[in-house]
């Protein structure tokens, strides 16, 4: 009974939370992104090219108004660093100018701004507010092992664009094969080689979407590395403690059992 | 505590004898902890300590949650991201918080179907069980409230959908859902007064616990063959049970640690997998997502709420003889919670006089069918309401209601139930054979769970 149950329910979970993904049939294409799996970590530099990314072209329109400047020094930027970044954004301080409230640059215990000018959604948690491939076959297994999928979205949306344009109730949509009903109405907002990286890599469109995802991942998650050590160090002293227990058990029942005890 | 005979704390030192003479509570913690317990328990009656635990789990990361949450609409939703982003270790807590309500909710379905396959609900045990139902009441509730405090999308738009379900009542419902609301929509006051009623339904739910289990220590605990312990004497008691302490808590406490080790494996490497990542959208009023979905443990509610359309024959004939008061949005919701009261029930609508499902050969079919169809259920339930799936959920959850309301009584009736053991002993002999008779015990096979 028991086993029967843990498969059936293990079977039903993954069914069950299909259906959230399930929605459109849009094209989410599988990145393999480095920080997928139970063991998977961030490429600090991947999230250094993504956040030039973000700045250059994404912090026109979106915000990321939960995440503090500060924590960019987990990117591996010196408090310098993270200091002279920080001073490029303008936040409204309400304590300046006796309580009337004026601009002032940004400093690192500052949240980078919200962006509502443009109408554009805060890209904080995005990639974790949508969900990528979830098959194979609509049981969930791919989110299982290598995580919801929202940078793979967030990827294929910036390199799912066809350059098909149409126009609809007076604005532009543009035609893009990862959104789920297939037209967007924001522009295509990389076309690949929009930014050049100090180092010389790759800034390939596919390349570029890959990086600015990954870096909107630790936007949104930035404690997953801290999250699976953790679970790591739990799932490890319990599977000893479960080893332990296992023999007490055996041990303490051996003789109502009638067995031998060794 | 009455029961099975066993024996009581002796109080020995003068300090033990002057606080027992006050208050016997040492005593009281001694014949709980001591109590015979069914030597042939299985691992399916692991799942009460797994439940207490979790109550405990989410109590413990509960407090600590409500140190960082502000319940505003304006800040719900940034205080959850404070927690995730700047409290130490809070996002681990948090996890832990999400996830512990899955695993609770896992481990309350096993329990009730171990209850439901061993014949548990049934007399002496009535009382236990009817308690039990309470506790999962309870339970659903308190998941529910505090799956709306982060305040993202599926929060607000859940909670709107579930308390819109109580303006289906006839006359009164728009009143009483103005009231549950606290206003005329989801807003501040329904966010204030759902994490009020958040934090105080889990002491309800543990002082129902403890009810829960002392009734279950009167009558004793069920068992495999749902044969009772013999109570004539303490020795004749002594042959059919072990003590609580240390048989039964060491092997619960192994069964835990493999589901914690699990549990730990979700909650660090995959923790928003049995979520939905519409959630981590701020609540926005004027927007409404495309799907909302429950979360996954009240799907197979959600479906046989939404499987009682207004095309559906019962329906048309509850609307036409109640002259239009029951229409169909009240009939689903008649339904809903009808499928939780005919499962309270079960005590009085089971007429067979065998307890434990492994000795009624028609009844174990029957049983399965129920298991499958409950997740069937589960499965419609996150289904968009469009044919097949309608269709589905309505076969679904008319066998739901038929299993409870028709099987179960009419099976006692039809149903030749196999040979019982005539007491526990003799069926933990016929597994763990005693030495001398080993060789005439080992020819009867024993029936395989």
């Amino acid at each position: 009974m028991f086993k029967k149950l843990t498969i059936a329910v293990a079977l039903t979970l993954g069914l069950a939370s299909g259906a959230h993904a399930a929605g459109g049939e849009s094209h989410v294409e599988d990145f393999a992104f480095s920080f997928e799996g139970p063991f998977g970590t961030y490429d600090q530099n991947q999230l250094q090219r993504g956040l030039k990314v973000y700045t250059e072209v994404c912090s026109a329109c979106h915000g990321l108004q939960y995440v503090p400047l500060r924590d960019l020094s987990q990117l591996g930027y010196t408090e310098e660093e993270v200091i002279a970044y920080a001073a490029q954004f303008e936040i409204w301080d309400p304590t300046l100018l006796d309580g009337e409230g004026d601009f002032r640059p940004a400093i690192p215990t500052d949240h980078f701004p919200a962006v509502t000018s443009a109408g554009a959604p805060d890209l904080s948690l995005m990639a974790k507010a949508r969900a990528g491939f979830h098959g194979p076959y609509g049981l969930g297994l791919n989110q299982l092992f290598k995580g919801m999928g929202g940078a793979e979205y967030v990827a294929s949306l910036m390199a799912g664009y066809t350059g098909e344009e149409k126009e609809e109730a007076g604005a532009i949509l543009y035609e893009n094969t990862a959104f789920p009903g297939g037209w967007i109405s924001m522009a295509p907002p990389l076309y690949g080689e929009d930014v050049d990286f100090d180092d010389g890599h790759s800034n390939s469109l596919h390349h570029i979407s890959a990086d600015v995802s990954a870096f909107l991942m630790w936007a949104a998650e930035p404690k997953m590395m801290q999250r699976k050590e953790a679970g790591f160090i739990g799932v490890f002293f319990l599977i000893v403690l479960s080893a332990l227990l296992y023999l007490v058990n055996k041990r303490l029942w051996a003789p109502i059992k009638r067995k031998p005890t060794a | 505590m009455a029961g099975i005979p066993h024996d009581h704390y002796e109080p020995k030192s003068g300090a033990e004898q002057w606080l027992h003479s006050r208050l016997p509570i040492v005593g009281l913690l001694y014949d709980t902890i001591m109590i015979p317990t069914p030597k042939n328990l299985n691992w399916m009656w692991i799942w009460g300590i797994v439940l207490t635990f979790c109550l405990a789990l989410q109590i413990i990361t509960g407090i600590i949650l409500v140190m960082h949450y502000t319940p505003h609409v304006d800040l719900a939703f940034a205080s959850v991201e404070h927690i995730m982003r700047n409290v130490n270790g809070g996002h681990f807590i948090r996890y832990l918080h999400m996830n512990g309500a899955s695993l609770f909710f896992i481990a309350v379905y096993a329990h009730i179907f171990r209850g439901l396959y061993y014949g548990s609900y049934k007399a002496p045990r009535e009382v236990t069980w009817i308690i039990g139902m309470l506790i999962y009441l309870c339970m659903m509730g308190t998941a529910f409230m505090g799956y709306v405090l982060p305040w993202g999308q599926m929060s607000f738009w859940g909670a709107t959908v579930i308390t819109g379900l109580f303006g289906a009542v006839p006359f009164v419902g728009e009143a009483l859902q103005t009231w549950l609301l606290g206003g005329p929509a989801v807003d501040n006051a329904t966010l204030n007064r759902f994490f009020s009623l958040h934090y105080l339904l889990p002491f309800v739910i543990a002082a129902l616990v403890a009810l829960h289990i002392w009734a279950f220590h009167t009558t004793g605990n069920n068992n495999p063959t749902g044969v009772e312990v013999r109570r004539g004497s303490k020795a004749e008691a002594e042959k059919d049970t072990v003590p609580f302490w240390p048989y039964y808590v060491i092997k619960d406490l192994f069964a835990l640690a493999v589901i914690m080790a699990v549990f730990f494996a979700i909650v660090g490497f995959m923790p928003n997998y049995l979520g939905h990542p519409d959630n981590y959208i701020e609540a926005n009023p004027l927007v409404t997502p495309a799907h909302i979905v429950p979360e996954w443990y009240f799907l197979p509610f959600y479906a046989i709420l939404r499987a009682f359309t207004s095309e559906v024959w019962i329906v048309i004939i509850a609307e036409f003889l109640t002259g239009g008061i029951v229409d169909a949005k009240f009939f689903g919701v008649l339904a809903m919670f009808g499928a939780i009261v005919v499962m309270a029930l079960a005590p009085w609508l089971d007429t067979s006089s065998v307890r434990s499902g492994r000795y009624r050969p028609m009844f174990k079919w029957w049983f399965w069918l129920l298991v499958v169809d409950f997740f069937a259920l589960m499965w419609l339930g996150a289904m968009p309401a469009e044919e097949p799936y309608a269709t589905f959920s309505l076969i679904a959850s008319t066998y739901w209601f038929a299993y409870f309301l028709v099987i179960l009584p009419l099976l006692g009736v039809i149903e030749k139930p196999l040979a019982q053991p005539s007491t526990i002993e003799e069926d933990f002999d016929a597994h763990y054979p005693p030495k001398d008779s080993a060789s005439a015990e080992a020819a009867a096979p024993t029936p395989a769970e």
